[in-house]
């Protein structure tokens, strides 16, 4: 079983990067671009069948050192 | 003074700080290694700077789940004095040791230079050498020194004096200007509730001496040594 993990920064913490990489968009032409954030995209490969046991085991990677809660959320799939 | 450095893989200021803390209190610190498992009986513990575990995932995040770390957790919950600069600042934070986080600097450059830092508590264990208001000179290298944490965190530090070193001009004002990274309230340096573990930005361990070009971060380490002699 695989998590496919999203962290991304809270609403409201600066993102420096994503405001760089919106300004490069602009610079680049692209019109239309209201804002960018930036995130990380994170694979765990499970040895774990049962979704419910492998939904809270990711859970707490994800609140034990995936994230760090204070100025990041996160999310994630499961899929087979 | 008994004193133990902690050494991750890819720190690279500890042996500046044990250089510190042998000329300040006569005796070389301990260096522990992170896969160790107990700090020996020590007075005062250093997380050094430097970029432990290739600042993965986070700066910091891997560091403080090493094996030393829960032994370093019991000895701040007893008291022993703990300081982290730099990059053990960082650890200090992901490690739940200190609130907050040590996000990007806000203008996406690594910062390193001296700045100025004043000193806005100088009742802590760190700081008793210090005048409050003092404005000192220390050089900072970081990438992710822009503190952060929500109002109400930054609130209770402020209120409860535990905001130690602040970034400001040389004649100690805080203004946009003089904060290097975007630090929420110019925060450079903090202390845990206790007030037995600080957290620093700042390099006090690189001017300690004359021939490093200062010597406005020694008192930090003179401090520490009067509270424990």
């Amino acid at each position: 079983m695989k998590a496919k993990i999203h962290i991304t920064l809270k609403s409201g913490v600066l993102d420096p990067q994503g405001k760089a990489v919106e300004h490069a968009l602009a610079a680049l032409g692209f019109g239309g671009v209201d804002s960018v954030r930036q995130g990380k995209y994170i694979e765990v490969d499970l040895a774990e069948s049962n979704p419910e046991t492998a939904r809270s085991k990711i859970d707490a990677m994800c609140r034990q050192l995936l994230a760090n809660t204070v100025i990041e959320n996160y999310a994630f799939d499961l899929v087979e | 003074m008994k004193s133990a450095v902690i050494v991750f893989p890819g720190s690279n200021c500890d042996r500046d700080v044990a250089v510190a803390l042998e000329q300040v209190s006569g005796r070389a610190p301990l260096m522990v290694w992170h896969n160790d498992t107990e700090v020996p009986p020590v007075d005062f513990i250093v997380l050094p700077g430097g970029f432990s575990f290739g600042d993965y995932l986070r700066a910091g995040a891997m560091a403080a789940h090493s094996p030393i770390m829960r032994s370093v957790k019991e000895r701040a919950a007893g008291g022993t004095l703990v300081l982290g600069i730099c990059n053990g600042f960082q650890v200090l934070c992901e490690a739940g040791l200190l609130p907050g986080v040590l996000m990007h600097n806000s203008g996406l450059r690594f910062v390193c230079r001296d700045v100025h830092i004043r000193v806005d508590n100088d009742r802590t264990a760190f700081t008793g050498r210090y005048g409050k208001g003092d404005v000192i000179r220390v050089p900072v290298a970081h990438n992710e020194g822009n503190y952060f944490s929500d109002s109400e965190t930054v609130d209770r530090l402020e209120s409860e004096g535990r905001v130690v070193f602040r970034y400001c001009s040389p004649d100690g004002k805080v203004d946009d200007a003089s904060n290097p990274n975007g630090s929420r309230a110019a925060i450079a340096g903090i202390v845990n509730e206790q007030g037995n573990v600080l957290g620093m930005m700042p390099h006090p361990e690189r001017v300690s001496e004359p021939r490093l070009g200062g010597t406005d971060g020694r008192p930090l380490f003179e401090s520490v040594m009067a509270v424990l002699s």
